[in-house]
Order: C-alpha cells, then structure tokens, then sequence
C-alpha cells in the first residue's frame, strides 16, 4: 500500500486567549491519500476549521500546537514536516503549493479591487517562474475548465461583477491553477443555493478524477458529504468521535453523536419522520467536558466510565473506528455471543 | 371572518424602481410580481425558493413591511377584517400585534445591552399592552415558559445564550403580544441540526397550543417537508408551483419544483440525483425573461415557453402549477 498524501497525528491545538487556554482541536488523527476526498463534519465549534488550518499553519499567532502534534506531508520524494516550518518562505512550499484552500464565503477571498485575472496571475507567478502571459493563458484555461463561459472576458472582470456561484467556481479555478495535492475546501457550498451547489459538488468531483488530487471537505450537511466524500470523520468539540467509509458512517453509524446528528436531519425520504434533536447545547470550549466530551447529551452514558474517562478506538469494520463506551461495550458484547 | 382563510394575497407585486432615470421610466426590479395565494387559518404554509426569488419581500409585504405596488392582502381573523394595504393608522398598530415576524439570525435579532426579561417585554411595553409592570412580567412569564426558557435566566444577557436559546428568546418576543398570524423568515437558517430540529419541534408545538397560522419561509426543502403542511415554491417573484407537503414532495408537478427536490444532496451516496441537473443559475430580476422565467433553466422549454407566461393553474387536490407543459411532462 503506498503512504497517504498526508497524515496527521495527535493533533492538539490550543489557543491563547484571555480567559486562559481554549482546546480547540484534541488528539485528532487521520489520513488522506491521493485522490480521495476526506470528509469532515461536524457541528459550528467543533474545530473542523482549526484542524483544517493547522495543516498549512493558518491558525493566528495565538495557537499552540502540543509536542506530539504531526503533520506529515509527502509530495512526490520530499516528506514535509509540517509543523516544523517556521519561516514563512519555508511555508510557500505548502501555502498554495503542495495545498490549496478555498472558503466559504467567495466574495471574501478575493480582493475587491483587483480583477480576478491579476489575482490568478499573481499567485502563479509567485509558485512557479512563469512569465506573464503564460500565467495569463493557464488561468483562462482553468477558467475555463471549471465552467466560466466567456472566461477571456471574465478574466478582466472585478469579484463583484460575478454571481455567488460563479465566484465559488472562479476561487476553484485559482485554487487549482497551481497543481495542488490537496485542496481543503472549508464549507464551499454553505453559501450556495441547491441547485448551484449541485453544480458545484460534481465540478469537484470531476476535478478529483481529472487531477488525482485529494480534498479535505469541511462541511455541517451530511447530505453533502455523501455525495462527495470517499470516506468520512465525524468531530464533536475537538475530537474526531467516528472515522470509516461514506457508507460505513452514514448507512451504519456507530457513535451516538453519529446517530443523533442523522435522526435530527430532516429529510425529504420520509417526511413524516419524526425530528429527534440532540437534548441540550454543544458545551462551551472553555468548559470541555470530563471523560467523553459527549457524555452530557448522550443517550447511552454508562455511568461511572464516561464522565471520568477518556474512550479509547474501538474497530469496528474495516477502516470503521468509533470512540465510545457504549459502541466498545455492544462490540465485546456481540463477540461473546 | 368571510372565509376560511387567514391570509389572501391577490395579484401582489412589490416593484423597486433604481435610481432615477431623465428619459423614460427607470428600471425596476420586479422583486414580487403578481403573486397570490391562501393561507388557510391553522396552517403551517411554506415558501421555498433560492436566494433572489422574492421569498422573504412576500413575506414583508404581506405584514406591511415592504412597499405594496399593486395588489390586494386581506388578513382576517375572528375579530377583524383588514385589506392590509390600506390600513389606517390606528388599524396599523392593531395589525402589528396581531401579525409578528421571526427573524433568521438570533445572534443579530437581540440587543446585546438589554436583559432576556426587557428584551421579551419590550413588544408589551411599545405598544402599551398592559397596565402595569406586573402584568407584563406575568405574560414575560408566561411565554418564556411556554417556549421552554429557564425563568431563572430572564435576568442574563443574550451573550450568554447559545443560538438555540437565542432563538427560543426571539420567538417568544414574537409572541408575547398574542398575535394569530407569524411570519417566520429562515427561523432556523442559522441553527446547527441538532438544535433546529428543537426549535422546529417547539414551533409546531406552539402552533397547536396557541392557535397559530405560520408562514415559513425557508430555503432548505428539507426543513419544510416536515414541519410544513402546504408549500408553494417561488421563482424570481413569482409562484411556479403551490400544494401540499404530500403531494409536492411525492409528485412534483413543475420542471423547477422537480429540479429543486433532485438538487437536495442525497445520504445515499448512490443517488446522486444528476438526471435533473439544472444549467446556469437565476437571472436577474431586473431583466426577468420574456415569457416563462424559468424558460432559460428548464429542461423541458419550448418555443411557447419563450412567449406565453403562464398563469397558475387549478389542477385539482389544492394543487395550483404554473407551467405550459405540466400535464405531458407528469405522463412521462
């Protein structure tokens, strides 16, 4: 088996804030290989941007990344420790190189005064020694390429002469001018009507195929990743609660955070379903909880273990891991039968 | 009370005019353009639609809110009769206490510098519903509870509320003064999953115990499937498409309705709905189309389409379509 693109390993990222030290992101683990589309949910707060920005060391100056923290990144020969980097000319070689990122809200990625084409242009030209006009031609193809019609005109045009979905797939064309391996794209289609989203979710996945890349998928909408992530982490206020396969995670949840979120999910199959929401708040950050981070809304605390102790990865089916008692106890549970 | 129906738009539009132009008429931008519908008493009526089709201006204008170009909004209850566009002074005030609106961002909608208690209250005491402190403490009471909130809490300050809480303070502001009548615009747009399905659940609730009409405007269709019992679907001002949950969501009569139901990512990564793909987004409502709006998305146009706009049609089982073709297009 070759290695995954990027791995990550006990993750912890604090931030330095007033009110003493906030866990943003706890032990959190997990790969991506090369042409596979990682999807990460979870509700707002649970730190699935902190995460994706530790990757090319976007968090502010305030974070601190623990000791045991690892993100390794292999593109081509080269390993790249991550975290090690510390000079920002150091760091080109991921920032738009090796990953690109794209946002939620297009219309605050670009720069309002400068015409997209100069936007394109200048980042190219940063990456790679290309002179002006080739930069110029690699950006109206992409512009191209991801659905622009007219895009030699479009390329002049200022951010707010384009629609939303127009500005979502413009920033896709810029992210993936410069060859990324990985694009992280932070909720791309949160802004997006459902039919331009759609639009959208199959431009990505035609690109994935097109130029073997992998994509870190942020989202809160379980519908969205199944539809575009080859393989799905759930995360809860910081850690990563279940991991598996798109049809593992989705068709047969294990973690009860899992299950809560998909029965709290109105969905137009069956509409008469019931709407069962997860009973209390997502607690506060600075007030992590003890044991399981998720013990307070549980349905299924086993008293004396959850509140006190951290679970341990319980493996279900292949690549299927979920941490929680409950799910480790029905396991032990099955076998013994 | 002259019919059954709690709400009656006829032929409303609601027009913008752009700026001023020396030569001719200036342009307009036909936000709401002849819309009408019912919304019969005791119902959970939703509105659907993509950014830019006029969802939240109908809405507006049905509480007086937006300016009314042309058209009729009748609103009746058992007490009152009112053609909404022209209601005097005095009847504008009643009308206000008897039609309220649920905002989308709870986070926005509350005053960071006034107490939960002061901020629920407020609706009482601006339109002097009570004679004394007492009484509007009681009512502040008395819906904080029937919307689940802590009593205890009335003395805190929003920021200390997450969103659900937020939202459960801003509809109980909404209701404190007794309306019949709620517009709710997006009321859960903002909200993770795990707490809207909550507050949804708190909004049906209410409705059967206080005896509510609801207009809910959203634009995730999943949302409305459940908690709504008609919808119409809107697209660039006007209705393409009006009927109940039931049969909209199972039989899907408009090109645009069907388009939108198969653009709703599925969890079942098989079904990836591509079939009925839409191309190109919602024009400008500055320069709708000629004929059908929605000709230049619709994969079953045809030359009439182009040229004829077609009224909403009757077609039976409170089932109103606005489209040239649905009768060949539901055989297929």
């Amino acid at each position: 088996m070759t290695e995954p693109l990027i791995s990550v390993r006990n993750l912890t990222v604090r931030f330095r804030t007033d009110e003493g030290l906030v866990t943003a992101v706890d032990r959190a683990s997990f790969d991506i290989s090369a042409g596979e589309i990682l999807g990460l949910v979870g509700e707002s707060g649970s730190g699935k941007s902190v995460t994706a920005k530790s990757l090319m060391q976007l968090n502010g100056d305030n974070a601190v990344y623990d000791d045991e923290s690892r993100i390794t990144l292999r593109t081509g020969d080269e390993v790249v420790e991550v975290l090690s980097l510390k000079r920002p000319k150091d760091m080109m070689v991921i920032r738009g190189g090796a990953i690109s990122m794209i946002f939620q809200e297009p219309m605050a990625s670009f720069a309002p005064a400068i015409t997209i084409g100069d936007q394109m242009v200048e980042q190219l030209q940063l990456h790679s020694a290309m002179s002006k006009k080739r930069a110029e031609e690699i950006s109206i193809e992409m512009l191209n390429r991801v659905g622009i019609s007219d895009a030699s005109k479009r390329f002049r045009q200022y951010a707010f002469e384009f629609s939303g979905g127009m500005r979502q797939r413009a920033m896709i064309a810029m992210a993936l001018s410069t060859k990324p391996k990985l694009l992280i794209a932070d909720e791309p289609t949160t802004a997006l009507d459902v039919t331009i989203q759609a639009q959208v979710i199959d431009l990505m996945k035609d690109l994935v195929d097109e130029f073997q890349m992998a994509i870190l998928f942020i989202t809160h909408d379980l519908g969205v990743i199944a539809q575009t992530a080859d393989r799905v982490a759930v995360m809860y206020l910081g850690e990563l609660v279940e991991t598996g396969s798109v049809r593992q995670v989705i068709g047969e949840p294990a973690h009860p955070y899992t299950n809560g979120l998909l029965n709290a999910l109105p969905t137009i199959d069956d509409i008469y379903a019931p709407l069962i929401p997860v009973p209390g708040d997502i607690p506060s950050p600075l007030d992590r909880p003890s044991g399981c981070v998720f013990h307070t809304r549980c349905g299924q605390v086993i008293a004396g273990t959850c509140e006190s102790e951290v679970p341990a990865a319980t493996q279900l089916d292949d690549g299927h891991v979920c941490y929680c008692f409950a799910t480790a106890a029905g396991q032990a549970g099955q076998k013994a039968l | 009370m002259k019919n059954g129906n709690h709400v009656s738009v006829q032929d409303l539009s609601v027009h913008y005019p752009l700026g001023r132009s020396l030569f001719g008429e200036p342009p307009v931008v036909r936000a709401v353009d002849g819309v009408s519908l019912e919304i019969p008493r005791g119902s959970f009526f939703g509105l659907v639609g993509e950014s830019g089709s006029g969802k939240t201006t109908l809405g507006r204008a049905i509480l007086k809110a937006a300016p009314i170009t042309h058209g009729h909004v009748a609103y009746s209850d058992e007490d009152v009769d009112y053609d909404v566009p022209v209601l005097s002074k005095a009847e504008l005030k009643d009308y206000r206490k008897r039609a309220q609106l649920i905002f989308q961002d709870p986070y926005a909608a509350l005053s960071p510098r006034m107490t939960v208690r002061d901020i629920i209250a407020e609706p009482l005491e601006v339109m002097r519903l009570t004679a004394s402190r007492e009484e509007t403490d009681e009512r502040v009471r008395e819906i904080a509870a029937k919307c689940r909130l802590n009593l205890e809490h009335l003395r805190r300050f929003p920021h200390a509320f997450s969103g659900g809480q937020r939202q459960r303070i801003s509809i109980a502001r909404a209701l404190v003064c007794r309306p019949k009548f709620v517009v709710a615009d997006e009321s859960v747009a903002a909200l993770d999953v795990s707490i809207q399905a909550d507050i949804l659940n708190l909004l049906k609730s209410l409705q059967e115990e206080l005896d509510l009409t609801f207009l809910f405007i959203s634009h995730d269709l999943g949302v409305v499937a459940h908690i709504c019992d008609h919808v119409a679907v809107m697209y660039l001002g006007s209705i393409v498409e009006s009927a109940p949950s039931q049969e909209l969501f199972a039989n899907p009569k408009h090109p645009y309705t069907q388009a939108l139901l198969s653009a709703i990512p599925s969890l079942d990564p098989d079904d990836t709905g591509k079939a009925q793909r839409l191309e190109g987004e919602i024009p400008s409502p500055l320069n709708p189309p000629k004929g059908c709006k929605f000709n230049t998305r619709c994969p079953a146009a045809m030359d009439d389409c182009r040229k004829i706009e077609p009224a909403l049609e009757d077609v039976g089982e409170e089932t109103h379509v606005a489209c040239l073709r649905w009768k060949e297009l539901a055989g297929r």
